[in-house]
């Protein structure tokens, strides 16, 4: 607690003055340019809206997958299948995020050219998959970003349900099966009720991690010039991108504190997500 | 309803490990049959071949027959999960779901059979609850959770939720040994009222409890530690506890065993 309160305090104390030499609005504004240090200019509503879209598009993928990975770990696959299976789940947790960000950027990226080529020529109507601010054919969409993201936080989440699911205590699973459950109905009325808050929790903190991913988000997403337009086919920077990339600017205080500001504000942001998932839970446990 | 139950030849196995050998009994309809026996001797697993429940374990095994009015329940053209519906089970410890609602757990095995009426389910639910003995306690709040209950209630939430779906039999394994004695009685009285109308197999410890609820008894007895258990012998309740054939049955209910 008072390390994490220590630390508020420096990033606080830190982005202050820079706040102060802002000539744009710092919530509000789309603009961030610290090169000219007679008119400093930093809005991080970019920052904040990539931040917040690529963090939840990863969570909207990850979380049926890992949801229906640690049912058919826990209730269907027999023993000698489910082990190794989670063992493999729980090694994506242990690869670097460099290497998930070459992936990404590499592999992932191009293979999923034609299906985003495809998501805009057919779906561009919506605003979400609207051609975007960068070149499709390099992938460094946001797109590409978020199914990394997904594949980063699957085993967090993943292993966290499993484990969940695996402690339904058994009399709830005979009781239904007795009143002739069939299987699915056996999971459906014992293990997912009983294990909802765990879940929710688990992918509270995969979206904390998607959040605060620096690396991987630094490597894969196209710098552009023109602001967020809401499609996931937009290039851009995160907070946590957008601050890594500019470490060579560090030695500037003035410059620097801007970017402690962005980085005090994602670790708000986190807080907050951490703060709203305790409450989610606390909330189901009274009924138990 | 009420449906007789033939038991022929029945061998269970979990595993490699013989659990029970060679058992052959009857149960009529509207019929209280107890089996009692010394703890390991087989007769919860016997109990629980009675509603298919004994194959859910991993590597369990059942060879020989279950007959329910004539119709074998082990045919392989019976799906298991039909069986369970049919025959109610009750189990050692109170297992109401702790996410559901009073009423939601009474009337939980008619939604699995997909009756979605609210009118029948409500119905249901207030028939079965005073078919328990308990609705009176709970009208007043059926939409608090059903963990929310002592431990007696609980179980008669059970009974309760086991009756709902109108089974042929009711089968009870040891469903007094975690109640106090108020509630244990409250079960007892419960049961004999069951009788009216349904089949009822009860696995129990307390022998005065068997003597008081039952009409028929079946002792099983383990000839040693790694055999399999054994029937020893079925007769009606009055005949096993005051003349018994078997001189292990005597001992046993004389409390010279064990």
């Amino acid at each position: 607690m008072v390390l994490i309160g220590a630390i508020g305090l420096f990033l606080l104390v830190q982005a202050i003055p820079s706040l102060a030499l802002d000539n744009a609005n710092f919530l509000f504004s789309r603009e961030w340019s610290t090169g000219d240090v007679t008119n400093m200019r930093y809005g991080i509503l970019d920052l904040f809206l990539v931040t917040v879209v690529s963090a939840a598009f990863a969570l909207l993928i990850a979380m049926p997958v890992a949801l229906g990975i640690a049912l058919f770990l826990t209730q269907y696959a027999p023993r000698r299948l489910a082990r190794p299976f989670a063992y493999v789940i729980d090694l994506l947790a242990a690869v670097p995020s460099i290497i998930f960000g070459l992936w990404g950027l590499f592999v992932l990226g191009p293979v999923l050219t034609p299906l985003g080529e495809w998501l805009i020529s057919s779906l561009g109507f919506i605003p979400l998959f609207a051609k975007g601010n960068v070149s499709i054919a390099l992938g460094g969409t946001i797109f590409t970003a978020g199914i990394v993201l997904a594949v980063m936080i699957l085993p967090i989440i993943t292993a966290v349900s499993r484990e969940v699911f695996d402690r339904t205590p058994g009399p709830h699973i005979e009781g239904a099966i007795a009143l002739g459950a069939t299987k699915w109905e056996v999971v459906r009325t014992t293990v997912l009720p009983f294990g909802k808050a765990g879940y929710v929790s688990a992918s509270m903190l995969g979206l904390g991690r998607a959040l605060g991913e620096t690396i991987a988000l630094t490597i894969i997403l196209s710098a552009t010039g023109s602001s967020f337009g809401w499609s996931l086919f937009d290039g851009g920077a995160t907070f946590a991108s957008k601050i890594a990339l500019a470490a060579p600017e560090f030695n500037d205080p003035k410059s620097a504190g801007a970017y402690i500001a962005a980085g005090l504000v994602l670790f708000v942001l986190t807080f907050v997500v951490n703060a709203a998932a305790r409450t989610i839970v606390a909330g189901h446990k009274e009924y138990e | 309803m009420a449906k007789r139950i033939d038991v022929k030849d029945l061998n269970l196995f979990y595993g490699k490990f013989h659990a029970v050998q060679q058992v052959s009994l009857s149960v009529p309809p509207r019929n209280v049959t107890a089996f009692i026996g010394p703890s390991g001797c087989g007769k919860s697993t016997v109990l629980r071949s009675l509603n298919r429940m004994h194959e859910v374990a991993p590597g369990a095994r059942v060879e020989g027959t279950v007959q329910l009015d004539g119709e074998d329940i082990y045919a392989s053209t019976v799906d298991p999960v039909q069986v369970r519906r049919t025959i109610g089970m009750v189990f050692q410890r109170p297992n109401p779901f702790p996410t559901m609602s009073i009423r939601d757990n009474v009337v939980a095995g008619l939604k699995l059979a997909g009756v979605k009426n609210k009118k029948q389910l409500d119905e249901v639910a207030e028939r079965s609850l005073r078919g328990a003995n308990l609705w009176n306690e709970v009208k007043d709040r059926m939409d608090r959770p059903g963990g929310g209950l002592s431990g007696g209630q609980q179980q008669r939430l059970c009974i309760a939720r086991a009756i709902a779906v109108q089974p042929d039999v009711l089968l009870m394994d040891e469903p007094c040994s975690a109640l106090d004695p108020i509630s244990t009685l409250a079960i007892e009285d419960l049961i004999t009222e069951l009788k009216k109308e349904y089949t009822i197999v009860i696995v129990t410890h307390n022998m005065q409890q068997a003597a008081r609820v039952s009409d028929q008894t079946a002792f099983f007895n383990l000839l040693g530690v790694g055999q399999p258990g054994q029937l020893i012998e079925v007769d009606d309740t009055e005949k096993i506890f005051s003349n018994p054939t078997q001189k292990a049955t005597e001992d046993y209910i004389s409390g010279r065993f064990g």
